[in-house]
């Protein structure tokens, strides 16, 4: 018998970048099966391919043993195919069980789709609201819906591209139970992910790929993460250690460069509190890193102490200038059409001496912004490619150092390895631990909870709005309980 | 370079098509195409009076387009802010018979660009206030500022003998000096200046840079560089009803000396097109202003020597639009991504 979908032989190049060259993929029925990689390693290149929606220069796609090299993704749905992008593609001006009805192919009066839309979600364990507007769900629910969708349009193949990249352990592990009960009932699933952790959790085949070729292929029980590691980027991973056994003295040492006192915040999207009465100070050369479920007030927490939104009530001192690293690269980050000079120079206006309202000196800009490629060791093409060319791993690169390149006070993080390698990741973490042991407050936060716990000196629970400070003793587990206190209510 | 070439190109498939159309009906493309160059280039007092004098009001219009556009702004309401200038041009022309040409020109100039900037005030207010997109509130205002016009040539500003629908002329101090004994006036001028220093906004000063990040990214213009998009755009809207006002004291200084019904032949919608062919840049913008100008001042001769109706040329101007704009698109696109990139802010606004 033929395995269930095949991949044979699959070369792509996008202009001078060969995406994958010769790579071999097969999923078998009812199997859960890890696609590992760093960032750029073609991972998502050859789902696409799978899904129809790229096409390949060479090799072939099989489905049942059926040639389906040049289907399109509507005859992969059709055929029970099912994909959730990275990137959000529902509506946003649409509610929740207008969206999913329009990737089911549902018909019929709305309140009759939503009570479908509710008890479909309710039945796969991912309950939504559907009277919502999916435009107004946090990051975590969106992510939710794409893959209600996939399931509600009766995918028997479901390819997940990062499902997890932007949810925060306990709703991750949700996930990953979701798409494990999906291959007991007889589905099969494709996992791309960068965590080695969840390939071996709840997989049950791994193919690994390095630069676009498969460098490893095999069942996870014979595996360690270690020896993943190593088939993604080609020795074992140097990571930074924990914050918290390093330096147990930083605390304190410095001056107090954030104080925040009674701070009142509203919500991003101006309805209601995101936080309520919270105070919190960061000496110079400490390290505060923020655990919290997506919504629950810590983006506002951030963004206010970045000097991006007001207080609504409250005391809030922080000492100038500051960095911040913001959560969507792309959006928030930089603009991808200007070139690296142009985004090197997007807002250090108040610093840099070459930058006067009267005359830019773009020759001095792009002198400044070769010199942070370097240090930085970011990949790119001159200081006049578009920053929209870089690779995701580069382009978090360039925001740090540009961020850092003006030696904040205070520097503060928002999932600022989101998406990204091992080595990018690690990269990433080291600039961050480097500032503050350069004097500067960094507050942190990552959807990755193990993360924050290994950058930082201490930790605090953002929890609907009230923070609380996690006490050194506890555990990964008291903290995760900590994390999801009030909703468990 | 690339973008001259296709340029040339453009013309050059404009101009085959006008002249099949013509031959098609009738005449003869020959004699029609001599006509309409030497009507635009044929001779001195030609390229002079007729086609830089149509320049002026497009490369004016042009830039402010172009100053929207980069900014992630539409301003589809040239022609109302035109008129808007010219009026406040008329008015205060009127009033300056015993001041010195070199005090009252420029009171007139500056009034017609504040009055500009004061009918593009009304879109941008209900742009922030309300959220109402710009590209539909300052096309309606066209239509008032053309109505409004029209009453005031019938009432207030009406000639003393009460006869035209037309004003009285302005008195001398307040029309712009002309070069030579051609009709070009300093006007002229007054736009390669404004050009140059655009340019030199754009690519040289922080306000520039601004302009053109949140033309290019208004979330990440605010929130990494901590530049506030409303309060950029509602600028370039005003820069951009503030030229096209000025464009239209230019016009009443320079060319008309009086207000009318219909004193702008769509400078303002031409306008958009001169700023899209020069690609939203201040020189392509003077370049292309010229072309079009003597497509405009050459179909005036083509109709005089040659019988084709001056509409025609609409053919050649519309033939290098598409042209221009299919050049600049990507592999299997149809239209031009940077327009469509300019235009998806303002998509997404209207759909809430």
């Amino acid at each position: 018998m033929p395995p269930l979908l095949e991949l044979l032989g699959i070369r792509k190049r996008f202009g001078s970048v060969e995406a994958l060259r010769g790579a071999d993929f097969t999923l078998a029925s009812g199997e859960v099966h890890a696609l590992l990689g760093e960032n750029g390693a073609g991972k998502s290149t050859l789902m696409h391919i799978a899904y129809g929606m790229v096409l390949p220069d060479a090799g072939s796609v099989r489905l049942n043993g059926d040639d389906r090299t040049n289907w399109s993704p509507r005859q992969a749905r059709n055929l029970g195919l099912g994909m959730v992008h990275q990137h959000f593609t529902s509506i946003p001006a649409l509610t929740v069980a207008e969206n999913i009805a329009l990737a089911a192919g549902w018909a019929g009066h709305p309140r009759q789709l939503c009570r479908k839309a509710e008890s479909l979600s309710q039945k796969l364990g991912l309950p939504l609201d559907a009277d919502q507007r999916a435009g107004r769900l946090p990051v975590a629910l969106k992510q939710r819906l794409e893959i209600v969708k996939a399931l509600a349009a009766d995918a028997r193949i479901l390819l997940l591209d990062e499902p997890t990249a932007v949810l925060a352990p306990p709703e991750a592990d949700e996930l990953l139970q979701v798409v494990r009960r999906f291959a007991e009932a007889g589905g099969s699933a494709v996992l791309i992910t960068h965590k080695l952790d969840e390939a071996l959790r709840l997989a049950d085949r791994v193919t690994v790929l390095r630069q676009g070729a498969v460098t490893h292929s095999g069942t996870v029980i014979d595996e360690t993460a270690s020896s993943l590691a190593r088939a993604m980027i080609g020795s074992a991973p140097d990571t930074v250690e924990p914050a918290r056994s390093r330096s147990p003295a930083a605390p304190g040492a410095g001056p107090v460069l954030v104080r925040m006192e009674a701070l009142e915040l509203s919500r991003e999207s101006g309805y209601g509190i995101a936080v309520r009465h919270g105070s919190l100070r960061i000496h110079g050369g400490e390290i505060v890193g923020i655990a919290a479920v997506e919504g629950n007030g810590q983006r506002e927490l951030l963004r206010a102490i970045a000097g991006r939104i007001l207080p609504l009530r409250g005391r809030l001192e922080v000492t100038g200038p500051i960095g911040f690293i913001p959560e969507d690269r792309t959006s928030e980050g930089l603009i991808p059409e200007l070139s690296l000079t142009e985004n090197v120079t997007l807002g250090l206006d108040r610093e840099a001496p070459w930058i006067r309202p009267g005359y830019v000196n773009w020759r001095v800009a792009r002198a400044r912004t070769s010199e942070l490629l370097q240090q930085y060791g970011i990949v790119a093409d001159g200081p006049a490619a578009r920053a929209g060319s870089l690779s995701g791993g580069n382009q978090q690169k360039l925001i740090v150092a540009r961020e850092l390149s003006r030696n904040p006070a205070v520097l503060v993080a928002e999932n600022p390895t989101r998406g990204l390698d091992i080595g990018a990741a690690a990269a990433i973490r080291c600039r961050i631990s480097a500032a503050a042991e350069a004097g500067a407050a960094v507050l942190v936060y990552s959807s990755d909870l193990d993360e924050v716990l290994q950058l930082s000196h201490r930790t605090v629970v953002v929890c609907r709005g009230v923070l609380s400070e996690v006490p050194a003793t506890a555990t990964r587990d008291e903290i995760g309980r900590m994390m999801l206190q009030e909703r468990a209510r | 370079m690339n973008r001259l070439w296709w340029a040339l190109a453009a013309m050059v498939i404009g101009l085959s098509l006008l002249a099949t159309g013509l031959y098609l009906a009738g005449y003869d493309p020959g004699i029609a195409l001599a006509a309409l160059f030497s009507g635009a280039f044929g001779s001195w007092h030609a390229f002079t009076s007729a086609t830089l004098v149509r320049a002026v009001p497009l490369i004016l219009i042009g830039l402010g387009i172009a100053i929207a556009f980069r900014g992630g702004s539409f301003n589809i309401g040239g022609e109302g802010q035109f008129y808007a200038g010219a009026i406040a041009a008329t008015w205060i022309g009127l009033h300056l018979a015993h001041v010195p040409s070199a005090l009252a020109i420029p009171l007139l100039l500056a009034g017609s660009a504040i009055a500009g900037a004061a009918w593009i005030a009304i879109p941008v207010w209900l742009k922030l206030r309300f959220g109402v997109i710009e590209v539909i509130s300052t096309l309606l205002l066209n239509f008032v500022a053309e109505s409004l016009v029209s009453l005031l040539v019938q009432g207030p500003l009406q000639e003393p003998s009460r006869v035209y629908p037309q004003s009285d002329t302005i008195p001398d101090p307040a029309r712009l000096p002309l070069l030579g004994d051609s009709r070009l006036h300093a006007g002229f001028f007054l736009a390669l200046l404004v050009g140059l220093l655009l340019w030199y906004l754009f690519h040289f000063t922080l306000w520039g840079f601004r302009l053109r990040a949140v033309g290019a990214g208004p979330r990440a213009a605010e929130i990494s560089g901590r530049v506030d998009p409303q309060r950029v755009g509602a600028m370039a809207l005003f820069c951009s009803g503030a030229l096209a006002g000025l464009a239209g004291g230019v016009e009443i200084s320079g060319v008309s000396y009086a207000l009318f019904q219909n004193l702008s032949p769509g400078y303002g919608f031409t306008g958009i097109a001169v700023a899209l062919l020069g690609g939203l840049d201040p020189a392509g913008v003077v370049l292309s202003g010229v072309l079009i100008g003597a497509l405009e001042a050459g179909a005036g001769a083509m109709q005089r020597d040659a019988g084709v109706p001056a509409v025609a040329v609409f053919v050649v101007e519309a033939a290098i639009i598409v042209v221009t704009l299919l050049a600049t698109t990507p592999k299997g696109g149809w239209m031009n991504a940077r327009v469509i990139r300019r235009i998806r802010p303002a998509m997404r606004k209207a759909s809430g």
